[in-house]
């Protein structure tokens, strides 16, 4: 059984994930400090997505356990994952396409409040101010208030982004994962953003980031690890990180920005 | 309790007022008698039960007519062995069917798509076979179960309330017979009830959960919604209507047969859904009035009465039109539910509700173009 060190809420421990005979990640050892936002960087195919879905319990792990807080996540549930109060934004924005925008958003507030099931009928969702509130508020911060009615099916694609990050923000989750949260978006959708994430930076909540776009990186992340071929090669502060010739050879192409 | 929101209330009254004076506005179709009228009114609660699963959750199900039997065999087993009152009769109905539903629920759920399709279809066709043949001890097999003078009726002995009359006896509600008009209006209550439910479930946080399955389960999972609790809910709910629909066939005609679980009637109650209009309030009442409206009616049209509309024709143009149109109708009914039912799924993949808002949102457009026309005039 592996203990959890006080500060690290999540770690994963001697992880290794062969794909028939492809290692996809080998000897994982990573621990992600409560409070602080950590991003995973690496060239295309390093295992990056790969390293996330063992997180999340989407892929379980050939071997090696995934701990949060305390508990083992592998072998749970998406669902109970969640519970325990870890949310995930989608490379490609997992969203309700045939739900209106504030119900998107209601959604997850709901399973917050009530758990991974409860048959309320008798309750309408129009009688639930306060949640109903809240989901406002969250769309009043991410500018899609004024789209609160229409299906998320029809919002632009940098839109469904940010409304699947405001899904997640409002579960008030301790980790959040995100999955190259601002890929695809325009240079002002993408500082858009970084600021929203570095409003929440505030708030005490973990993140942890998987990212190509170094601005956002560098702009955000207080610790990084870098991945190459299924492995760590380098972990630390971002200025460490920048210097690091290993990481330079693998990943940076030689230079910095 | 009563909390819906007012656009709903109002749904709620035009539909209350709609179904208590059907014998009033289907006279002029000639189908204002309490027999069909109480078929309309069961078979929408079937629809609307159906709907709660198929429409809420996208999961469709071809063995719905399982529950619709097994409400029919429980309500005649409650006649014959607790008490003609049908307030048993009904609530075991919905407590047998709705075991069932959980039973039959659980492991079709464990497959989407075709699989669950197909699934509850190998269901449904095993309790028919099961009713027709191997359970003939309990269903009465091809004769249908049927209800008897010397029946035990132990809660009537009980209070001493046995028949003296001669024949059979009719089912009643506090002593009440529930036959001709006073059947229809039962069922019609009821119906009106069941149309409330509905509204309260897709209303509900369980109702928006249910909907977000069908939107996108992956995103439900990942929100932290266990989402098998929530299909076997829905799953078992519509099946507790289809079995209220089921007690109702055999309240207002006690007897119970299995054909009623026959993969045909699983099968009618998808098209009646799809041809009102998936997913929506009044979309299943709809589909299976007109369903049933074609299967009574039209089926009853003969050439006689064709050659006497069209008396007015030439001789020879007069029989080739009766013979084109008698295809269509009495034994040929079922082809011109078959058009019907292409062509609103080709051109109207929303159902006749939906067909009915773009005829609104026209209307409405026609209406606002001429107070375009004459605010453009004054500048010319």
């Amino acid at each position: 059984m592996i203990e959890a060190t006080p500060n690290i809420i999540l770690h994963a421990a001697d992880v290794h994930k062969n794909f028939g005979g492809l290692r996809a990640l080998s000897d994982i050892d990573l621990q992600i400090e409560e409070g602080k936002t950590h991003a995973i960087i690496g060239p295309n195919g390093a295992g990056k997505s790969t390293l996330l879905n063992v997180i999340i319990g989407r892929i379980p792990p050939s071997s090696g356990a995934v701990v949060f807080d305390g508990t083992v996540l592998t072998g749970k549930a998406p669902h109970e994952i969640n519970q325990l109060g870890i949310s995930r934004v989608f490379q490609t924005p997992e969203i309700f396409p045939d739900l209106p925008v504030l119900h998107n958003v209601m959604a997850p507030a709901f399973a917050r409040r009530d758990g991974a099931f409860r048959v309320n009928l008798l309750r309408s969702i129009d009688s639930e101010r306060q949640i109903r509130q809240e989901a406002e508020d969250i769309l009043d911060d991410i500018g899609l208030h004024g789209r609160r009615g229409d299906h998320a099916g029809s919002l632009s694609r940098g839109d469904k982004r940010r409304l699947e990050l405001a899904m997640c923000l409002i579960q008030r989750p301790r980790l959040l994962l995100l999955d190259e949260p601002t890929a695809g978006m325009s240079r002002h959708d993408t500082n858009t953003t970084i600021e929203l994430l570095r409003k929440i930076k505030s708030s005490g909540m973990t993140k942890v980031i998987i990212e190509h776009d170094m601005h956002v990186v560098f702009s955000l992340a207080d610790r990084i690890s870098v991945l190459a071929q299924g492995r760590i090669i380098a972990s630390g502060l971002p200025q460490e990180i920048k210097e690091d010739p290993r990481v330079q050879q693998a990943y940076l192409g030689g230079s910095v920005q | 309790m009563f909390s819906l929101s007012r656009k709903d209330l109002a749904a709620l009254a035009v539909f209350a007022a709609v179904v208590l004076t059907m014998p009033i506005w289907l006279a002029p179709f000639g189908a204002a008698y309490p027999g069909l009228m109480q078929k309309f009114a069961i078979y929408a609660i079937f629809a609307i039960g159906f709907n709660i699963l198929f429409g809420l959750t996208g999961y469709l199900s071809f063995g719905h007519a399982a529950f619709l039997g097994v409400g029919s065999y429980t309500t005649v087993w409650s006649f014959k062995l607790l008490s003609m009152d049908i307030g048993p009769a009904m609530l075991f109905a919905i407590i047998v069917s709705g075991v069932f539903a959980l039973l039959i629920g659980y492991f079709s759920l464990r497959r989407t798509g075709i699989y669950f399709s197909i699934l509850t279809l190998a269901f449904a066709q095993m309790s028919y076979s099961l009713a027709y043949s191997v359970l003939t001890p309990i269903t009465n097999g091809e004769t249908g179960l049927l209800l008897a003078r010397d029946d035990p009726r132990h809660l009537d002995a009980l209070f001493g309330a046995q028949a003296t009359a001669a024949g059979l006896p009719q089912p009643t509600l506090f002593g009440m017979s529930v036959t001709g008009y006073t059947g229809f209006y039962l069922c019609a209550v009821i119906l009106i009830i069941a149309f409330y439910l509905s509204q309260k479930i897709f209303a509900s946080p369980f109702g928006m959960a249910l909907r977000g399955i069908k939107s996108n389960q992956t995103r439900m999972n990942y929100t932290g919604f266990n989402t098998r609790p929530y299909m076997l809910a829905a799953f078992v709910i519509s099946g507790m209507f289809a079995g209220l629909a089921g007690a109702l066939l055999s309240i207002t005609d006690p007897l119970a047969g299995a054909e009623r679980m026959k993969w045909t009637e699983s099968g009618n109650v998808v098209l009646m859904t799809i041809l009102g209009g998936v997913g929506t309030l009044f979309g299943p009442v709809i589909g299976a009035w007109l369903i049933k409206y074609f299967e009574n009616i039209f089926s009853a049209i003969n050439t006689n009465m064709l050659n006497g509309l069209f008396s007015f024709l030439p001789d020879g143009v007069q029989t080739f039109v009766v013979t084109v149109l008698s295809k269509f109708v009495g034994e040929g009914w079922h082809l011109t539910l078959g058009l019907m039912f292409v062509l609103i799924v080709v051109f109207l993949p929303g159902g006749l509700v939906e067909g009915f808002h773009r005829l609104m949102v026209r209307l409405k457009r026609q209406k606002a173009t001429p107070d375009g026309v004459t605010s453009v005039q004054p500048a010319e």
